[in-house]
């Protein structure tokens, strides 16, 4: 492996604030300006991060120091397969958000845009932080400052649901974040060496093994829960809430970028600070697997009771990230590779979905799955594309979700557990028996035409929230067709 | 001229009170400008003077007053100063802080106290004079009038302040001056069995009497430590503080309400390590066993009594009293890299303290109340002033990378190494509150939402403010600049905090306090 210092990285990180002084200086009173700047951005953003993809693939790790924390640890950027899976999952898919936005925002004549996009651009940097940390540190940092970039976003509405929704938001997230997560830092950091540790992801893996077992498993609890945007019960209730945000917002943060930072940091500590090797000999990591499974089932079955199209959206989310936990904790290359796989693979399909969520609102001002009735026909494209979402989250072959199970899958029977390959079956069947309904419903039951007076004049979305949706959807199958690049960059190539 | 930098500190603010008091009458609108150029000469002694310490060998300047000389045993009576890392440190954040306050209080002092800017800035430029001087001198009675000198002019501008403020005053008189007498007592024991007041003098004649079994000591220690903690406002001594500082003009509390008591827990950190000495403070005391406890309890009140408090000043003024804890727990978890985050500290919190008083400043004159009610949707009509307060918000939460992000790592570091849980519980309790604190108040400042009969759903914001309270109508630049700055401070020191710390850690170095690190 080879180590190639370059700025790109740092290029990917900045290119947003960049964008985000040309759409304060645009502003209101030039919309069009505002959303090209936006648009291009994250063109630019998107295009430097896949320009890293081929440095990656030839075995390489793109390096950028940028500041000194503290004496021995750096703010340091590094780019290898894991981070440029992820980084370039949540770019692209930013170009489709910017785009749906625009459709989204003006069909609902939201106020205060340029703040909404301002935020948008700070939260990406964060991402794109986030995906290229080298060590603990530089994650913690960025991880920060996605919780208060996005708290402007989610409280966006200014009422009094997003304003209970921010709260529960924040404390969630800062709460985690500096009593669990803050001790568990400067524990490391500290007694490791005398603190002569930077915990870098490639070059400490597995130094935590300095410690006595049941340390490792307090610190393993620490890390897991304090990374709370991975949502893993009992620190999960702060999605469904979140949900008050405007779509895009639910769409890209809360099933891109910001739930699977977390998710992306749990990968990175159990894959780069414990190491598998270390993880398979500790005694107690099991409880884990099963904190997972857990996550899995029960936020499936609450997601069947939901009603509101966006919170069982939401509850959906939560488990499919205690996918990728679970991947994780197997603590086999299969199981860490299928969770990086998952976090590419469920981003695509549930971004779908908030997308259509989303479009249903702007067309028809419809919240709730049972007053979907005989939408497929107004809205054949947006439906479709729901049907191609639903399905790929389901896991299903030929659309991209089916790979990242069958690694998980694969790795669980690696690691010996035969049962949790059931748990990832019974999971499916539930999310079957929530995400088809809604499918069904909309295609097969007729508008009850007396009750639904005001649903006459209804037509397809604006364009520009048909376009991104029907482009992700197809995304899905490209992704389980070319599946090829992913599967290298997650380690999983041969 | 760059030897006399340490005097150019104080002649500055000096001459420039004695100006302001002549041109107090006729001609006062002269004294703005001449408190804002001798806090920027004596800003320049003090840049030279760092610079000059770090510079020279010893990482240490004496500078003797008037020529005494101290080589005889026990050293003389003098006044000498001694500018060393940790005091000139602390003492170029007084400067700085002070000369940030003077380019922001044309307007309120001229607003708020109309017709009395010479007395205003007199006692503004002493009170700099006194506080610089404290974190200069090598002598222990020097330091006491020091304090006097600080202290009777911070009376003098607090009670300038609204029509409470006079008993908020009164108050604070009484328990300074039990604080300084306290201090004074134990000075005066000192003396007595040691025969010198020269702060090294003192910790010579310590070491070679071996004096550490002396009742006298004890009693010395104890009445010095318990001055400074009235002093500085720790629970629960710190019945003076809210008052003071929320009746007081704007531009005193800004300058007192930053500067004050981190000085005083910097006179605590010099007495315990230069003057008693590393080895009597914490090993022959009790303090180490009994202080975290108090600091626990310090911290725990008054960040619940600051949660509270429906008044920003008031609440902010609570948080002062909670910081306090922070440091004084610091200190007395006796271990290096505790020291370190108190030190750090001090620095951070007087910067993030500033910032959070200059933009309470702003809103007490655009709105006419400080209160919690009166900041409804103020983004929308000072984004540059909310987020400069914003920052010092982030910084006392201590979420990266402000300053106040370092100098809690440093702390909680210095706590789990010294095995002291209930101070890092304490510090992390604190922290939430801080959050609840923080983001309460930016929600009411992002947020303008309808407390009543309001539908559910698609709202729009700001639906209940009339138009002129969300029009773009932003602070006076002469405000505003100096919040940013402040704000702008706050991050650097943050960005730069390697080479702050490196300076701390090679004044602590040589004291060979306790790691921890090697188990």
């Amino acid at each position: 492996m080879e180590v190639i210092q370059d700025t790109r990285p740092l290029i990917a990180l900045l290119a947003p604030f960049v964008g985000v002084v040309g759409i304060v200086w645009a502003g209101e009173k030039r919309a069009n300006l505002r959303e090209t700047i936006t648009l291009l951005t994250g063109i630019f953003q998107a295009s430097v991060v896949l320009s890293m993809i081929p440095l990656v693939l030839a075995d390489n790790v793109i390096e950028f120091h940028v500041w000194q924390i503290f004496t021995n640890v750096p703010l340091l950027l590094r780019v290898d397969g894991f981070g440029i899976t992820f980084a370039a999952v949540a770019s692209v898919l930013w170009i489709a958000t910017s785009l749906y936005s625009i459709g989204y925002m003006r069909g609902l004549h939201e106020h205060a845009q340029t703040r909404f996009y301002t935020f948008f651009a700070i939260s990406m940097s964060a991402t794109m932080g986030v995906a290229f940390s080298a060590n603990l540190l530089t994650i913690y940092f960025f991880y920060e400052m996605l919780s208060v970039s996005t708290f402007p976003l989610v409280t966006h509405m200014q009422n009094k649901e997003a304003r209970t929704g921010g709260r529960t938001y924040l404390s969630y997230l800062l709460f985690t974040s500096l009593c669990l997560l803050l001790p568990a830092l400067s524990w490391c950091y500290v007694w490791l060496d005398g603190g002569a540790v930077t915990m870098d992801f490639l070059a400490d893996t597995g130094k935590i093994s300095f410690f006595s077992s049941h340390t490792q498993l307090v610190l393993l609890l620490l890390f897991t829960f304090g990374f709370a945007k991975a949502g893993l019960m009992p620190v999960h209730s702060w999605l469904p809430n979140a949900m008050v945000a405007p779509t895009p917002v639910s769409a890209l943060l809360h099933a891109v970028a910001v739930v699977k930072v977390g998710v992306f940091c749990v990968i990175r500590v159990y894959s780069d600070v414990f190491g598998i090797d270390l993880l398979r000999g500790l005694d107690g990591e099991r409880i884990m697997i099963w904190i997972a499974c857990a996550t899995i089932l029960i936020s499936s079955l609450i997601a069947l009771s939901q009603d509101n199209l966006k919170r069982r959206l939401a509850f959906s989310t939560i488990g499919q990230l205690g996918y990728v936990v679970l991947g994780a904790t197997l603590a086999t290359k299969q199981g860490m590779g299928g969770a990086v796989l998952h976090i590419a693979m469920h981003a695509c399909g549930k971004i779908t979905l908030f997308f259509c969520a989303g479009a249903i609102f702007v067309a028809s001002g419809k919240k709730y799955v049972s007053q979907l009735r005989g939408l497929g026909r107004k809205m054949p494209f947006t439906m479709g594309a729901f049907l191609i979402g639903s399905l790929s989250v389901i896991g299903l072959p030929p659309l991209g979700g089916f790979i990242s199970k069958w690694y998980l899958a694969l790795g669980a029977l690696d690691g010996g557990y035969f049962w949790v390959v059931v748990v990832l079956l019974v999971s499916s069947m539930l999310n079957v028996f929530y995400l088809l309904p809604v499918a069904v419903t909309a295609f097969f039951r007729d508008r009850d035409e007396e009750e639904d007076e005001d649903g006459k004049g209804m037509k397809e979305a604006p364009w520009q929230c048909v376009i991104p949706l029907t482009c992700t959807a197809l995304g899905c199958f490209g992704l389980f067709f070319f599946s090829d690049v992913l599967l290298q960059l997650a380690g999983l190539g041969h | 001229m760059s030897e006399n930098s340490i005097a150019l500190i104080f002649a500055c603010p000096l001459f420039g009170a004695v100006l302001c008091t002549f041109l107090g009458g006729a001609k006062r609108a002269l004294c703005h400008p001449v408190a804002v150029v001798s806090l920027g000469g004596a800003l320049w002694g003090g840049i030279e003077t760092l610079r000059r310490v770090v510079a020279s060998e010893s990482h240490e300047i004496s500078y003797l007053l008037g020529g005494w000389t101290l080589d005889s045993y026990p050293r003389g009576v003098g006044i000498e100063f001694r500018a060393d890392l940790l005091g000139t440190l602390i003492m170029l954040v007084v400067i700085g802080v002070a000369f940030l306050v003077a380019l922001y209080s044309k307007l309120t002092v001229s607003e708020e106290t109309p017709e009395k800017e010479g007395p205003f800035y007199t006692l503004f430029l002493l009170q700099v004079t006194g506080l610089a001087g404290i974190c200069l001198t090598g002598d222990a009675f020097n330091l006491y009038v020091l304090i006097e000198v600080a202290a009777l002019t911070g009376y003098g501008l607090i009670a300038m302040g609204s029509a409470r403020a006079a008993a908020a005053t009164f108050n604070y008189v009484i328990l300074g001056t039990i604080g300084a007498s306290f201090y004074l007592l134990g000075v005066g024991y000192l003396y007595m069995k040691t025969g010198t007041l020269n702060m090294v003098g003192i910790q010579e004649v310590i070491v070679q009497q071996d004096l550490a079994d002396s009742a006298t000591m004890q009693v010395a220690f104890v009445f010095i430590g318990l001055g400074i903690l009235i002093k500085m406002a720790f629970f629960p001594f710190h019945a003076w503080l809210p008052n003071a500082y929320s009746h007081a003009p704007t531009s005193t509390s800004c300058l007192l309400a930053p500067l004050v008591t981190k000085v005083m827990i910097y006179v605590m950190i010099r007495m315990t390590l230069t003057v008693f000495g590393v080895d009597f403070s914490f090993e022959e005391t009790l303090w180490t066993k009994l202080l975290p406890w108090l600091v626990v309890v310090a911290i725990v009140c008054a960040a619940t009594m600051a949660l509270a408090q429906r008044d920003l000043k008031k609440m902010l003024t609570y948080l002062i009293v909670a910081e306090v804890g922070y440091m004084v727990g610091g200190v007395w978890i006796y271990n290096y890299y505790g020291l370190v985050g108190s030190i750090f500290h001090v620095i951070s919190d007087a910067c993030m303290t500033l910032c959070l008083f200059l933009g309470a400043g702003i809103i007490l004159r655009k709105v006419g109340t400080s209160h919690f009610d009166g900041l409804k949707g103020l983004f929308r009509r000072m984004p540059l002033t909310m987020t400069g307060f914003f920052v010092g918000g982030f910084s006392i939460i201590g979420l990266p990378p402000t300053c106040g992000f370092f100098s809690k790592w440093y702390l909680i570091t210095g706590g789990m190494l010294a095995e002291r849980w209930e101070y890092v519980v304490a510090l992390l309790f604190s922290t939430m509150v801080m959050v609840v604190l923080f983001f309460r108040l930016i929600e009411r400042i992002h947020l303008a939402v309808k407390e009543s009969g309001e539908e559910f759903g698609h709202g729009h914001g700001d639906l209940d403010l009339p138009e002129n309270e969300t029009r773009f109508d932003e602070a006076p630049l002469s405000m505003l600049i100096p919040l940013l700055l402040s704000a702008a401070v706050v991050l650097l020191i943050g960005i730069y905090n390697q080479d702050v710390v490196n300076l701390v850690e090679s004044f602590l170095e040589p004291l060979n306090l306790p790691k921890g690190t090697d188990r």
